[in-house]
């Protein structure tokens, strides 16, 4: 069960609203999907991100993956302790493992987009059949 | 030659007799093995073949040798040429190390716990290449010296996300051309600048500077450094490593990028390849590094051992957007380097290094006194030096071939009248003296 | 009890005791002169310090923990890990080829380039292709080779929007690599069901920005696109040129040529197809041969033949609208002397027997492991066999688990998870160089593995159990990269 909390997007990144600040991740799901996570690649604070444009890219030991934001707007914040310890994306996917905070440039039309917690175990659980 | 009769050729290297394809065949369902070919259109199938017949072993050998024979080596000669690959001293126990089976005959390490042998040399090899260079990481080989510097400006793009090569009027012209055969299909763009006083401008990825360069002269590279700096530019350097023995090395100078042609370090000379490139950066850069990367982990039982690492970055994970599509490491002739490093020493290291230094002055300044020739260019040198002519450099070739002697290269379509010679530890004093006093001959 | 094993892995500067030498330098035999100034030298090299005996027995026993082809079967898919001829070795090592400087001028190394020019030649005849350059380093090198010339030809025909490299989802990760690298843009094509290439996939991306397709042939999944021809009359009725990935040669030579079937340029791996050793990981070399319409492209140098009046002379040239250098001299050179004494030995009968005999060794093993292992194509295979590992994934054994576990048995592991298309892909080649005896031995290893996946699902999930190492942390590896020796820190 992914929290509900938060919103979803099809390529399982999930986007959360704390205060002005939006937070974004990748699911549970997507981390055992991939596997050991050995290397995290985020944007710089500052860039621009448009709703599904590439905000970075998550390795395995042999796999690449890019990371779509599920929203748009500026980053404001990248997660240091991933970007050293990219294990914890693995151990803790939905809460010490996210990856950047933005500020969000129209939140309530991108979050439409979403999917809610209950529609993206839905998604998961014909993907995993 | 006998026409061998073709119903009884059986190659040597193929075990499986007649009655036992049959077997097999059975075993399969077929009746011959033409059907295992049926996919192939019957209208293209058997071509004509125009190949010579098969050869003994004995006759090969009686026939290559002969053919090798026509050729000038350089055990019979003496060697003044350089310019890329230079007659160095190679321990004699590279060879016998080298062809072991169990090197020669494997494949790239994809599985570590089948293949730490290998993988253990390339640690050494990354080890003991940044110690030389002063650098980071090293990768585990490139295809050659010229191809680790082209990539090595790519990188430099990738790194800086700037567009912009420039390269010093110095460099080894060929190089110089592979540069532009990697970097002008990718719609980067190459400019030359004026090794005396180049200035950068702040759009540059990189600077390329070869040290020695291509004349043999010692670069400054603090110089260099500081005009990268300023235009937030990459220092590339491709660094002769013999002369790593007793020169600062790139690294000192804080070069982000060091290659280099790793030919002079125990591989032989065998008429320009295979050779290894050598590729170094700094650790925050070492994932935009191309090529093969060993690293040292554990097994599941603590135990250390040795695996490809940073495979993301490459061609069968990343296909097309990998650093490069290289997937070769030369790891042989890495292993003949390491061999070599290991053989000549820390000491031996130096000692060679001075050895080319001492060997290149002394004839040099001889060669300065002859009447008609000159050293055209001011500096300090390595083991490499112009030398003006009072002749066409090829002629001088070969009344120096004549006497055993191969002489410089003739550079005289750049430099009217000029020849680069080389000098290494494989030159003794009679065969400088030789060299002098032939050349001596074309004095006026 | 000692650890001799922990003691032989010890690295060279674990090693290094001060005053040992490995090798003794000659002594300046003239005057000593000026140094450069002292800010231009160098302080301390950190380099060990061993003497020659030890050395020698290092590297020896670290060569013990190799498997390699002259130790163990080797079935490694696209990889064509077959017998290297020890004759190549010698030939090429001799003072008369490995003694030569690649800046002699060519009257000094006539016999280098006759070797050289002849090897061209027989190159052009087994391809069928009407040029040839020698000069890429490897495999990889030549499919760029390959797509710069491809790129250069449209440009010059104005036809510069041609930017679409098409490429068949089954392809080497080199191959859209190396489109990228000339400037294409790279388009996946699929498989169908029988393993050829989809050709109503291929025909909707025939447009007006095609460049060409690059394909594997036979293709990675170790059979023959029965519909090759169709194919490159397809890419060139839509203006595209074709592109042959040579990796898979074993199984063609003298079989069929590829130029005949309609393609315009390719690369071969000479220490694949040509015996040449990997040397765990390079050297190799990657010809380039092509159609006349690419010939003026090719890359430098290219061997040519003046005949004179009284002797043959053999010179370099670079052909007019040549891609440029790929290299500081001419080629692989120790590798080109290999393939071409390979291929004076085997000859013209000896070159069908490679692949006749590669061929039938491969669907002799799809034959009698295809009760035991899922196999995704059941047709004639070409030199390799493709299985896919799934039967026992639901006790943890997959293609990796298989793989490690022959490690145990004495087998070096097929390719696994490759092609990407096949789940749990295990790829085969066994070569023409291996008995029907190995063959046999490997079919009923695998036959045991299968049990003991089964009733021992542990003992495989676990493996390898009797290599040097067991199972390395790979993560550990790439999260915190160990990639050189250093110094410990002074306390």
């Amino acid at each position: 069960m992914n929290p509900s909390d938060r919103r979803y997007s099809k390529d399982h990144e999930w986007a959360q609203i704390v205060g002005e600040e939006v937070i974004i991740g990748i699911t549970n799901f997507a981390q055992e999907q991939l596997g050991d996570i050995v290397y995290v690649d985020l944007p710089e604070v500052g860039s621009n991100l448009d709703q599904s444009s590439k905000l970075g890219e998550i390795e395995s030991v042999k796999a690449v993956s890019d990371i779509f934001s599920p929203i748009g707007g500026a980053v404001i914040e990248v997660n240091q302790a991933v970007l050293d310890s990219p294990e914890l994306v693995n151990q803790d996917p939905s809460g010490s493992g996210w990856l950047v905070k933005l500020a969000p440039s129209d939140a309530s039309s991108d979050f439409s987009s979403l999917l809610t917690s209950d529609e993206y175990d839905e998604l998961i659980e014909n993907e995993a059949h | 030659m006998p026409v061998p009769d073709t119903s009884f050729f059986q190659s040597h290297y193929i075990p499986n007799t007649p009655s036992q394809q049959q077997e097999m065949l059975d075993a399969i369902g077929v009746n011959s093995i033409d059907d295992l070919f049926s996919d192939i259109p019957a209208k293209h199938r058997h071509p004509t073949l125009d190949i010579p017949h098969p050869m003994s072993e004995i006759d090969l050998k009686f026939q290559l040798m002969a053919l090798g024979l026509k050729n000038s080596n350089l055990e019979q000669n003496a060697c003044f040429l350089g310019a890329g690959a230079y007659n160095h001293f190679s321990p004699s126990i590279v060879k016998p190390i080298l062809t072991r089976g169990e090197f020669l005959t494997s494949y790239t390490p994809y599985q570590a716990e089948a293949s730490q042998g290998t993988l253990q040399v390339a640690y050494e090899f990354q080890s003991l290449i940044s110690n030389l260079m002063d650098m980071d990481v090293a990768n585990d080989g490139m295809y050659d010296g010229a191809t680790s510097f082209a990539e090595a400006a790519l990188m430099a793009c990738r790194v800086t996300k700037r567009d912009e090569i420039y390269v010093l009027d110095t460099i080894n012209p060929v190089y110089r051309e592979v540069i532009e055969t990697y970097a002008l299909p990718q719609k980067l763009k190459i400019y030359t600048l004026p090794a005396k006083n180049p200035i950068l401008p702040a759009t540059a990825a990189c600077l390329l500077v070869q040290y020695p360069n291509f004349h043999g002269n010692i670069e400054d590279l603090a110089l260099y450094k500081r005009q990268t700096e300023d235009a937030g530019a990459l220092l590339v350097v491709s660094a002769d490593p013999i002369a790593m023995g007793m020169l600062k090395p790139p690294g000192e100078f804080g070069a982000d990028i060091v290659t280099g042609e790793g030919q002079g370090l125990g591989v032989p000379i065998s008429y320009g390849g295979p050779y290894v490139g050598l590729f170094c950066t700094r650790k925050k850069f070492v994932r935009q590094m191309p090529g093969r990367i060993v690293g040292r982990t554990n097994d599941s039982e603590g135990k250390t051992g040795y695996v490809l690492t940073l495979q993301t970055r490459e061609q069968h994970i990343r296909r097309e957007r990998a650093t490069s599509n290289i997937c070769t490491s030369q790891a042989l002739l890495a292993l003949a380097a390491t061999i070599t490093m290991a053989a000549v020493g820390k000491t031996g290291f130096r000692q060679l290094s001075e050895l080319n230094y001492h060997k290149a002055h002394y004839a040099a300044s001889l060669i300065e006194k002859l009447p008609g020739f000159s050293l055209p260019l001011e500096g300090e040198f390595f083991n490499e030096f112009v030398v003006k002519c009072p002749t066409n450099p090829s002629t001088i070739n070969k009344r120096l071939l004549a006497n055993e002697i191969i002489g410089g290269l003739d550079i005289s379509s750049s430099m009217p009248d000029c020849m680069l010679i080389a000098v290494t530890e494989m030159n003794t004093e009679p065969q400088i003296t030789a060299l002098v006093t032939t050349l001596a001959e074309f004095g006026s | 009890m000692n650890n001799i094993h922990a003691f032989q892995r010890k690295l060279l500067m674990e090693r290094s005791v001060p005053g040992r030498i490995g090798s003794i330098l000659p002594d300046l035999d003239v005057p000593k002169q000026n140094l450069p100034r002292p800010e231009l030298l160098r302080d301390n090299l950190d380099f060990p310090e061993l003497s020659e005996p030890e050395i020698v027995r290092y590297f020896t026993n670290l060569s013990r923990l190799n498997f390699s082809i002259d130790t163990n079967f080797y079935p490694l898919g696209s990889c064509t890990m077959k017998y290297n001829p020890k004759i190549n070795d010698e030939i090429a090592f001799s003072p008369g080829y490995a003694g030569l400087h690649p800046n002699q001028p060519i009257d000094e190394v006539q016999g280098a380039l006759t070797i050289l020019y002849r090897l061209q030649g027989y190159l052009r005849e087994i391809t069928g292709m009407s040029g040839v350059s020698l000069a890429p380093l490897a495999g990889a090198q030549g499919e760029l080779a390959g797509v710069l010339m491809m790129r250069r030809y449209l440009m010059d025909n104005g036809q510069e929007q041609r930017l679409k490299m098409l490429i068949p989802d089954s392809a080497h990760g080199t191959n859209p690599a190396s489109a990228k690298m000339a400037g294409f843009n790279v388009v996946s094509v699929p498989t169908d069901d029988s393993g050829n290439t989809n050709l109503e996939a291929l025909r909707a991306e025939a447009t007006n920005d095609l460049a060409g397709i690059m394909i594997t042939l036979p293709s990675t999944l170790g059979l023959f696109d029965k519909n090759i021809v169709e194919i490159c009359n397809i890419i060139h009725q839509a203006g595209g040129l074709v592109y042959a990935d040579g990796a898979n040669m074993n199984a063609l030579l003298g079989q069929v040529k590829i130029g005949d079937l309609g393609f315009d340029v390719m690369h071969l791996n000479l220490h694949k197809t040509f015996s040449t050793p990997h040397g765990g990981g390079g050297p190799g070399a990657g010809p380039v041969a092509v159609k006349s319409i690419l010939e003026p492209y090719l890359p430098a140098p290219i061997i040519g033949l003046n005949q004179e009046p009284n002797e043959k002379h053999y010179y370099l040239e670079s052909p007019n609208k040549s891609i440029g250098k790929l290299a500081a001299f001419h080629g692989n050179f120790g590798v080109l002397v290999r393939a071409y004494v390979y291929i004076r030995s085997l000859g013209d009968y000896g070159l069908k027997q490679i692949s006749e005999n590669a061929v039938l060794n491969a669907n002799y093993i799809k034959e009698k492991l295809k009760g035991y292992y899922n196999l995704p194509f059941d047709r004639n295979c070409m030199h390799e066999v493709v299985f896919s590992a799934t039967k026992h994934k639901d006790k943890g054994v997959n293609g990796l688990s298989i793989s490690k576990r022959l490690l145990d048995y004495g087998f070096h592991a097929p390719t696994m998870y490759f092609p990407l298309t096949v789940d749990e892909a295990l790829l085969i080649e066994p070569t023409e160089t291996e008995s029907k005896e190995t063959l046999d031995l490997f079919i009923e290893t695998m036959k045991s593995i299968d049990q003991e996946a089964q009733s021992q699902p542990d003992l495989v999930h676990d493996a390898p159990h009797n290599t040097p190492i067991r199972r390395l942390d790979e993560a550990k590896a790439a999260r915190e990269p160990d990639l050189r020796w250093s110094r410990p820190e002074e306390p």
